[in-house]
């Protein structure tokens, strides 16, 4: 039997990748930073779910620490995007 | 025994609400209700995959009484709160930067926002 | 002297929150220990003017931060719940009305507005544009306005929510 967290990364990676569609695809620059903003969140969750799988403690401070780092960033894009930096 | 069922239940339902999202990203016409499909639902979403990795972790502990899984709940939890308080926040950033760029909400009944600040 | 105390002791829970499990002196190892007061003396030097601004500290009251978890595991999470559930048939069958209304708050404090723009933007089909700063009253959009929602200058916060009166318990812990 295959291990489920895998089946639930290829499908979280494999949303991932429907979500850049947006990114390219995306007619304003917001629609970029939302874009980026669901990749980060997704990835949070992909690197919750590995570290299951691969039973490393480390991928999930890995994970929170990337949550709190790519808050700055979106911040900073939206603070770009409003005229405000 | 319970606790599979449990995970495999969790894993199911987030992936689910995370697919949803990921389509109202695709589907809805502007970016305000692009943004409420990734908000609410990958938010809740990833909350799920998070409990279930909760759940696995504390019947992992009940059945071995290793202190390392306890270690993983309480991570993955500080993760989920974390997730939880950066995306809402993040998102109301994106909104009122968009705003701000004049981008107008494309089908709109009303613009409150429009008529008190110039 | 108060606002360093309470970051010293906020970093230090937080320490032993990441640290749980490590040793043998109840959860933790001693070098554990010795590191997360250290570092959070540290942290608190540094940031003492950052966490506590205010000179009220009606939010060090433990009973205040109690209501918090309640309330997020209470009200909050059938709200979200209803709020998924209703954005997901939104996706599935394209039937949207949005539009960017008023909403009127009554809240005063800083935390009051931060959780009630935080819980509206996480809860029914709302998310929070702006925010104005004098009189505290909240741009939302709106995915799915009532009929006749559009005519109206303000709306009342309460009526954003269905299920529950999370504006309440909000006053309640924050105010």
């Amino acid at each position: 039997m295959i291990d489920p967290w895998y089946i639930a990364v290829c499908i979280l990676v494999i949303l991932v990748c429907l979500s850049l569609i947006r990114l390219f695809l995306g007619p304003t620059a917001a629609d970029r930073a939302v874009a980026i903003d669901t990749v980060n969140t997704l990835s949070v969750a992909v690197l919750i779910l590995l570290g299951v799988a691969y039973q490393q403690i480390i991928f999930i401070d890995v994970a929170i620490v990337y949550a709190l780092l790519s808050f700055v960033s979106t911040l900073y894009i939206a603070k770009y995007l409003g005229g405000e930096l | 025994m319970i606790a599979d069922v449990l995970i495999l239940a969790c894993l199911a339902v987030g992936i689910f609400f995370n697919a949803l999202g990921i389509a109202g990203l695709l589907r809805f016409p502007d970016v305000y209700t692009r943004m409420h499909a990734t908000t609410k639902m990958t938010t809740f979403g990833s909350m799920f995959t998070a409990l279930s990795v909760i759940i696995y972790g504390v019947a992992l502990f009940l059945s071995s009484g290793d202190g390392q899984y306890v270690t993983l709940s309480v991570h993955t939890l500080i993760a989920a709160i974390s997730l939880a308080f950066t995306n809402a926040v993040g998102s109301h950033a994106i909104a009122r930067g968009a705003h701000k760029a004049g981008i107008k909400p494309a089908p709109a009944i009303v613009d409150r926002l429009e008529e008190f600040t110039p | 002297m108060i606002p360093f105390l309470l970051t010293f002791i906020l970093a230090l829970l937080l320490y032993l929150l990441l640290a749980a499990g490590s040793g043998s002196v109840l959860l933790w190892s001693p070098s554990e220990l010795v590191a997360g007061v250290a570092l959070s003396l540290l942290a608190a030097a540094v940031a003492r003017n950052l966490l506590c601004r205010s000179d009220s500290y009606r939010m060090a009251n433990p009973l205040r931060l109690l209501l918090i978890p309640l309330y997020l595991l209470g009200p909050f999470l059938l709200e979200v719940t209803k709020a998924n559930l209703d954005v997901a048939y939104r996706v599935i069958t394209g039937n949207i009305r949005p539009g960017i209304i008023r909403v009127q708050s009554g809240l005063r404090t800083d935390l009051g507005i931060f959780m009630l723009a935080n819980s509206i933007t996480l809860t029914p089909g709302t998310i929070t544009v702006d925010i104005d700063e004098k009189s505290h009253d909240l741009y939302v959009h709106n995915i799915n306005i009532p009929q006749g929602w559009e005519e109206r200058p303000q709306v009342e916060e309460r009526e954003l929510f269905s299920l529950a009166n999370l504006p309440a318990w909000i006053r309640r812990i924050a105010e």
